[in-house]
């Protein structure tokens, strides 16, 4: 009985001692002197491949998504007689909540864990201790730039997937299904606020990205330097991330809209 | 080289992709255009009764929009609202008999004020237009489909 509970109790301790570590070295990555001319190379390479490759996965998920909810609504709002208010239904839900959630979430699936396996296979083959070893910061030459890179990104693809989903509820709303094309924009104009609505989502798109990457690239510079250490790495990015997300989408949501 | 130049074009495009969204969320979605571009005046009206009256309500005359309600403040001595609106430059409104009404858009619908303009035949007059800061005194009071019930069942019993 005395043994559960003081197995209860490093748990936690070890759990506490990592969310330090990981504060400590967010901070460690962050407030450092950055070499902007030397970090462009890099810089650029990795948004082309944490963001432009993920523009696909990005692009097609946010037109289905905006046709799901343009075609769920339509039939919804037809039994009331309101179809003409799709316009702000399909703009209030995407640049409020789905956009910003679901690109954190793709790109988590698609570039965290891409880059915890990086990071965490550049560990296990000694990549980092050899740069180390040449004086070489891996802070600053591995781990900055990809930082950098994602914390553009993700705001980036948040804008390009509520855009493109918003196109897709138009397809399906407009085109298909009849709505007229000006009550569906004027209703979503008058409806929209930008500083209410878009801002939110604009501030939840970078908070995310924060997230997701700190969470990945954490996981990937302190995964234990084994094939098994990596797999447990990258599942743990996902997960976390994911989870992180969710939670604070709703802690977010709850402080744009003010009913605390 | 070619790979690099690869590299290079494709996050370009992808930021100027990136910022042309945002751009049109931005334009197209939240309709800023008509908020940046509305260097308005302000307009006072006072009423009994503004029902379910929001800020950003739109102002219309002949139910085009022509600016939105900017502000609803309690005026403690008489305890009526005073509803500031901002109404665009573009068409200047009569201000002789000019009275405001706030009407519901369909049975279920939000609140929004109708102006109804005044007649502008004196020409001579020193003050033909309404201006910044006006005050329209003729208003009518939303009209609440409770009281409206109310009142019928009331005569119906009698």
């Amino acid at each position: 009985m005395l043994d559960l509970i003081a197995r209860m109790g490093s748990r936690g301790l070890t759990s506490v001692q990592n969310l330090g570590n990981s504060g400590l070295f967010l901070l460690r990555v962050l407030f450092r002197k950055p070499h902007l001319f030397k970090l462009m190379p890099e810089l650029l390479k990795q948004l082309y491949f944490i963001g432009v490759l993920s523009c696909l996965i990005i692009v097609v998920s946010g037109l289905f998504i905006g046709m799901v909810v343009g075609l769920q609504g339509y039939n919804t709002l037809e039994k009331f007689g309101a179809s003409s208010e799709l316009g702000q239904l399909l703009a209030l839900s995407i640049t409020r909540e789905l956009g910003p959630v679901i690109s954190a979430l793709l790109f988590a699936g698609r570039a965290g864990s891409a880059l915890t396996a990086e990071i965490g296979l550049m560990k296990a083959t000694e990549q980092l201790d050899s740069m180390d070893m040449m004086g070489i910061d891996p802070l600053s030459r591995i781990i900055y730039p990809r930082f950098l890179g994602g914390v553009i990104s993700l705001p980036l693809l948040a804008f390009i997937f509520s855009a493109v989903a918003i196109f897709g509820g138009y397809f399906i709303g407009v085109q298909c299904l009849g709505v007229d094309s000006g009550t569906f924009w004027s209703n979503m104009q008058s409806a929209i606020n930008f500083k209410v609505d878009v801002l939110s989502g604009i501030i939840k798109s970078i908070v995310f990205a924060f997230v997701v990457i700190w969470i990945s690239v954490f996981q990937g510079f302190t995964c234990i330097p084994t094939a098994e250490g990596i797999s447990q790495a990258t599942t743990r990015t996902v997960v976390y991330s994911s989870l992180a997300v969710l939670g604070l989408d709703f802690l977010l949501t709850a402080i744009t809209i003010g009913g605390w | 080289m070619n790979k690099r130049r690869h590299i290079d074009l494709s996050v370009g495009i992808f930021m100027l992709v990136g910022l042309l969204s945002l751009f049109f969320m931005v334009m197209k979605v939240s309709g800023i255009t008509q908020i940046v571009s509305n260097n308005g005046y302000p307009v006072i009206a006072y009423f009994t009764d503004i029902g379910g009256l929001k800020v950003r309500a739109p102002v219309t005359i002949a139910g085009v929009k022509i600016g939105e309600v900017a502000r609803i403040e309690l005026q403690p001595s008489q305890l009526n609202a005073k509803v500031t609106m901002l109404l665009n430059r573009s068409k200047p409104i009569p201000y002789e008999d000019v009275s405001a009404r706030i009407l519901t858009e369909g049975l279920l619908g939000s609140n929004y004020i109708s102006i109804v303009p005044g007649f502008d035949d004196e020409e001579n007059s020193d003050h033909p237009y309404l201006r910044s800061g006006d005050i329209i005194s003729k208003t009518q009071e939303a009209i609440i489909l409770e009281n409206l019930i109310g009142q019928l069942l009331f005569n119906v019993k009698k």
